[in-house]
């Protein structure tokens, strides 16, 4: 259970509460008007957002003071997923060990799971030299490796085509099935939290409310969310 | 939140340290021998080179920024084969060895030179280079194209539709001007002349070549003249203090103009004019700049190329010094102003800019005066001939440091904010996060900074001077030697080696940046 305990976040001139909690392997879409914190919610759970009140649990364990490399996360971000002067590769093999080398077994399993989400033999380029739908397929192979519980996905795929950003979303959620991983997926298209077949937070009026399974959210939804979908 | 790792903020706060310690105990050395009573202080010699370098400075700024006004508009508004490697030959002055530039300015205006040649077929009387008027057409060869470059950053600032609206308006070239430029030109060009003029109150190697005697003789040769013929430390350590002044007081000057930015980018575009007046008076000043700019090299080379074979050992080894001097002051420079780039990013805020601020102490300085205070403190203990080398490639980085960091601060901010997250995220910390990620995408701002730091330190004939003996003499000591001696030929094929080598080493680094920089 990933829990947010009277969470309150401030920046500059913004604020977000939160008090929710996400079952462990849920499949959970974020969703809400722009600027209503979406992605704050994201970054306070993976650690670039402070938390000023209330407290951040895994497993009942307080999370909120650790660094984004010692929660139990990983995080891909709208873009700079990919460091451009590295290998995909060497990009994949630092969900493994960012800080030493990578041994023959290390390399056999980033080739493995590179060949998993479909890039076979792509190890060697450069991630300039993808198509933006292969850059993202690097980074959940990244994520894959990290081998976290939870996995935030910060709207990663906004810039891909319907049917290519539909392939990714399926994808997402056979990584995510495989290990058990619980999932949080911002998005600004209900289509996409369908998909996800989950649960919904909606993010809204400086509040993050707990999450609702999708289809009985967008079927009845309350008046903020209305006005947002029009 | 994240905690950072420590060890490079450490790294960056010592090398911050060092180079404080460094300028300001120099400076500390120098106040603490400078000494006022019977037999020693200043004489009226010493005032004059204090009038003379302010005067030199002001009317070599004045000079260079009124003739670069015409290049530069020239430049903006023309489009011609050429126009783009003119413009980047206009940056190049920064990185020519000075010494190698005024044995240029010999070979064209010097006693024997192309235009003395010129006016005794005229049947003119000759004229001279050695004086005053030699020191400021030095100082306008090297300014004038910083001056030019200034300029023509301020044209280019200036929105092409309103040189539009003024057409629609039917507006005439005067009016146009008025509205237009001349607003931009009061806004560009009392920044860009004190630039120059804090440049020129620096002014040694000029001075040491075509200055010297009464009238002709700046603070920082005075410093240079109380050790090497009077060996008065106490002397040389005063005039170092006026000239920390003056320096302060240009710089103080400075902060309160903006000062417009040279090394910015995007100078390649033309404006698009529709009252660009007539062809011939453009053509002229760029034709002349060019000449002017152009000729001493020329000169140069026609007569130094042939002599480059027969350069007599001791030039070779002493290429052979200011190449390991090069390179050391280099790698110096790059350390210092990696770890304080990235210490600085770390801390953030009012203490990043201490560090970054400490880094730039070498701008306080000039190097002569840095080098008294060096030979104050060290020859107590060395003879200070053994320690010449370091001694230069250490001044040297320093005086390189503030160039690497206006590079390196903003690329790393650039960096952390683009990937710092995702290294966050991933647990890069520390010498992986150093080579991983931040060596790997800094190599442009590293090459190019290095390469700045190589040639000025390669061509450097500053410091050097005051601490080296025929043993340990750099390639730019022994070219000035050579030219003491009036062995012209071999001077000249020692400064077509010496300009070889600067160039060179200034696009070994800047090439070893570009290399592979995908993305």
């Amino acid at each position: 259970m990933l829990t947010l305990e009277r969470v309150a976040i401030r920046l500059e001139d913004f604020a977000l509460a939160a008090d929710l909690s996400v079952a462990e392997g849920a499949r959970v879409a974020v969703i809400g008007p722009s600027g209503a914190g979406k992605s704050t919610l994201l970054a306070a759970i993976g650690g670039f957002a402070p938390i000023s009140h209330g407290r951040l649990l895994w497993r009942g364990a307080a999370i909120g003071h650790l660094p984004p490399a010692r929660r139990p996360v990983a995080t891909i971000f709208q873009d700079n997923n990919l460091f451009p002067h590295l290998t995909v590769a060497a990009n994949v093999g630092l969900g493994l060990a960012p800080n030493a080398r990578l041994g023959a077994a290390d390399r056999a399993r980033v080739a493995e799971t590179l060949a998993s989400v479909g890039l076979e033999g792509l190890g060697a380029r450069k991630p300039g030299s993808l198509s933006g739908g292969q850059q993202s397929r690097v980074a959940l192979a990244r994520a894959a490796l990290q081998d976290r519980p939870v996995m935030l996905l910060d709207e990663p795929f906004a810039a891909l085509g319907p049917a290519l950003k539909v392939e990714m979303i399926d994808l997402v959620i056979r990584l995510a099935d495989d290990r058990g991983a619980t999932l949080l997926m911002v998005t600004h298209d209900p289509g996409d939290a369908r998909q996800l077949g989950g649960e919904t937070i909606l993010v809204a009026e400086g509040r993050a409310r707990p999450p609702v399974p999708t289809t009985q959210l967008l079927e009845n939804p309350p008046d903020v969310l209305r006005d947002y979908l029009g | 939140m994240a905690r950072r790792p420590r060890p490079l903020t450490a790294a960056g706060l010592a090398a911050a340290g060092l180079v404080a310690a460094l300028v300001l105990g120099s400076l500390a050395a120098v106040a603490s021998r400078a000494q006022i009573g019977p037999g020693a202080g200043l004489g009226p010699g010493d005032w004059g080179a204090v009038r003379f370098t302010l005067w030199q400075a002001a009317v070599s700024a004045a000079v260079s920024v009124a003739l670069a006004v015409p290049v530069a508009r020239a430049l903006a508004r023309r489009r011609f084969p050429g126009r783009g490697l003119l413009v980047t030959l206009l940056g190049a002055p920064f990185i020519l060895p000075v010494i190698v530039a005024i044995l240029g300015l010999l070979m064209v205006f010097g006693r024997a030179g192309w235009v003395n040649d010129a006016l005794g077929v005229a049947g003119l009387p000759a004229v001279s280079i050695y004086g005053w008027h030699g020191v400021i057409l030095a100082n306008v060869f090297f300014n004038l194209p910083l001056a030019t470059r200034l300029i023509l950053q301020g044209w280019l600032s200036i929105p092409a539709e309103r040189f539009r609206l003024a057409a629609s308006l039917g507006l005439d070239r005067r009016r146009a001007f008025r509205l237009i430029e001349a607003p931009m030109l009061r806004e560009v060009l009392p920044g860009s002349a004190l630039v120059i003029f804090l440049i020129c109150t620096t002014s040694f190697a000029v001075a040491l070549t075509l200055g010297g005697g009464p009238r002709a003789t700046t603070i920082e040769l005075a410093i240079y003249q109380a050790f090497r013929f009077d060996f008065d430390l106490s002397r040389a350590a005063l005039l170092a203090l006026l000239q920390l002044g003056v320096t302060a007081l240009a710089g103080t000057l400075a902060l309160t103009v903006a000062v417009p930015d040279a090394m910015g980018a995007g100078l390649g575009r033309p404006l698009v004019r529709w009252d660009r007046g007539p062809v011939w008076g453009d053509g002229l000043a760029i034709c002349l700049a060019a000449l002017f700019l152009l000729a001493p090299l020329a000169a140069l080379l026609l007569r130094g190329g042939p002599a480059l074979a027969g350069l007599p050992a001791s030039v070779w080894v002493a290429a052979g010094r200011s190449t390991a001097v090069a390179l050391g002051s280099a790698l110096l420079c790059l350390g210092l102003g990696l770890a304080i780039a990235v210490a600085a990013q770390r801390m953030g805020g009012r203490r990043a800019r201490g560090v970054e601020l400490a880094g730039m102490l070498g701008l306080a300085a000039s190097p002569l005066v840095l080098g008294t205070g060096l030979f104050i403190m060290l020859y107590p203990f060395v003879r200070p001939d053994r320690l010449a080398l370091p001694v230069t490639a250490l001044v040297n980085a320093t005086m390189a440091l503030p160039f690497a960091l206006r590079a390196l601060v903003p690329a790393v901010a650039r960096i952390e904010r683009d990937y710092g997250r995702l290294a966050d995220s991933l647990g890069l910390g520390g010498l992986a996060r150093l080579r991983r990620l931040l060596l790997p995408r800094l190599a442009r701002p590293l090459g190019f900074a290095g390469g700045l730091a190589a040639a000025l330190s390669m061509g450097d004939l500053g410091v050097i001077a005051l601490f080296a003996d025929a043993q340990s003499a750099t390639l730019p000591l022994q070219l000035y030697r050579l030219m003491g001696a009036y062995r012209m030929d071999e001077a000249a094929g020692a400064a077509v080696l010496l300009l070889g080598l600067s160039l060179l080493a200034f696009w070994i680094f800047d090439r070893g940046g570009r290399v592979d920089a995908d993305a």
